[in-house]
């Protein structure tokens, strides 16, 4: 809704006079829980934090659809080809909810879309990951999605209203996204020697990429503060992530799977698993763009943008013959 | 390079008859009858609703939340439009 069929107008809110009494009234909106809503005033850092944050996010959902669609034509039973197609057709939607709700902020779509394929903006490094066997479906699933969904249930309660609704819906979706995949890792876990370790060797992959999805740790992470203050999290990342192993280590002890942590151990006192340290150095040479798949998710996305290049112009072509021959008939 | 803008349409959503459509969200098209397929497969892949409108959002004009006071305020004080500021004796029982 949103009044911003303005397609393009980024500099919108330097108009706003960021006077002390105005920034005043917004942090004590956001301190008293209330939402805020695209026409508000709000603090320039505050509208760049979110689109860089919710466009972000979206573009993860986007590149995410490919680690996944490579299994979809290989997938061993109809059953589980029409689950892969559903989750990833759900990958695509949640890219577009996102991008709608990145959009009341102020840039346009085609904007936030240029940025990814220009290389400008990030998308999460979890999906340059490669997907070597179909146990990494099984993993993605319960891994990655379990680990989004850590991360999204907060955001549900973000200070931002569009993007607080958009993640209410995704969560909603993700939760069969990562049923799904433990379920896959519970069949191959308890079947032939060979597919229970090939269940073990994606979870030996998937472990430590996902638990970097959370971020750099908390002593290390530049936009927390604010973020934190402003409610748009409500979580640190070493706080998610602690969450994430507590909830998912049972569950792998529980199909017979061993986590590749020879430092894992349950702090009785504390009751959390201790888990050793995560490889930084690798998650900035992925953010970086020197991961295993940068390139070639990026050269697959710019490909299937430009393919369907003809398709937008011809959509707009004809929208517009149509719009002019109802004028001259009404004429 | 930028792509030319695609118009944005608010989709709307009834759940089921006898109730309303309600704003599920937007999305891009370039005419009416894609933006209709393209929400009938963005909002409504679980059996969410069985009616569908979408609105170019250009058409919508919204009240502008600077103005939030002048219209809304003044019905706070009106407290007489609402059925507890009037007294009914108890044994009159419910009204």
């Amino acid at each position: 809704m949103y009044t911003q069929a303005l397609n393009a107008n980024p500099d919108a809110d330097t108009r706003d006079l960021e006077d002390a009494a105005q920034l005043a009234r917004f942090e004590a909106r956001v301190a008293d829980e209330e939402r805020i809503e695209p026409n508000d005033f709000m603090p320039a850092a505050y509208r760049r934090t979110l689109t860089r944050q919710i466009s972000q996010h979206a573009h993860s959902e986007i590149i995410g659809m490919q680690p996944e669609g490579n299994w979809i034509t290989r997938a061993p039973s109809l059953r589980r080809k029409a689950a892969l197609l559903a989750k990833v057709q759900d990958e695509c939607g949640h890219g577009l909810y996102l991008y709608a709700a990145a959009e009341t902020l102020g840039t346009s779509r085609e904007e936030l879309v240029e940025q990814l394929l220009s290389g400008k903006a990030k998308y999460s490094s979890i999906f340059n990951y490669p997907t070597l066997t179909w146990a990494d479906i099984g993993a993605i699933g319960w891994l990655v999605d379990g680990a989004a969904i850590m991360n999204q249930i907060p955001l549900c309660r973000c200070s931002y209203g569009p993007y607080a609704r958009a993640m209410i819906r995704v969560c909603k979706e993700e939760s069969f996204h990562q049923r799904q995949g433990y379920e896959i890792m519970l069949t191959l876990a308890r079947g032939t020697a060979e597919q229970k370790e090939m269940a073990q060797d994606a979870l030996n992959r998937w472990w430590w990429p996902s638990l970097m999805m959370f971020g750099p740790p908390d002593a290390a992470s530049s936009h927390s503060d604010s973020s934190m203050r402003w409610k748009i999290k409500r979580f640190s990342n070493d706080e998610l992530r602690q969450k994430f192993v507590d909830a998912t280590v049972p569950q792998a002890h529980f199909i017979g799977l061993t986590l590749p942590d020879p430092d894992l151990s349950f702090d009785a006192a504390a009751g959390h698993w201790r888990y050793g340290t995560i490889d930084w150095e690798e998650f900035k040479q992925v953010i970086a763009g020197n991961g295993p798949c940068n390139r070639d998710r990026m050269a697959t996305r710019r490909k299937a943008h430009e393919d369907g290049a003809w398709v937008r112009e011809a959509a707009r072509a004809f929208a517009e013959k149509r719009a002019a021959t109802k004028t001259a008939a009404a004429a | 390079m930028v792509d030319a803008a695609t118009p944005l349409w608010e989709v709307f959503i009834r759940s089921r008859n006898g109730l309303a459509h309600k704003h599920a969200g937007s999305l891009h098209a370039a005419d009416a009858t894609l933006a209709l397929q393209a929400a009938r497969d963005l909002y409504t892949r679980r059996g969410e609703g069985l009616s569908l409108w979408v609105v170019p959002s250009s058409a919508i004009t919204a009240s502008d939340p600077a103005d939030k006071g002048m219209m809304f305020e003044p019905t706070a004080s009106k407290i007489y439009r609402h059925p507890t500021f009037y007294e009914v004796p108890e044994e009159v029982g419910h009204m």
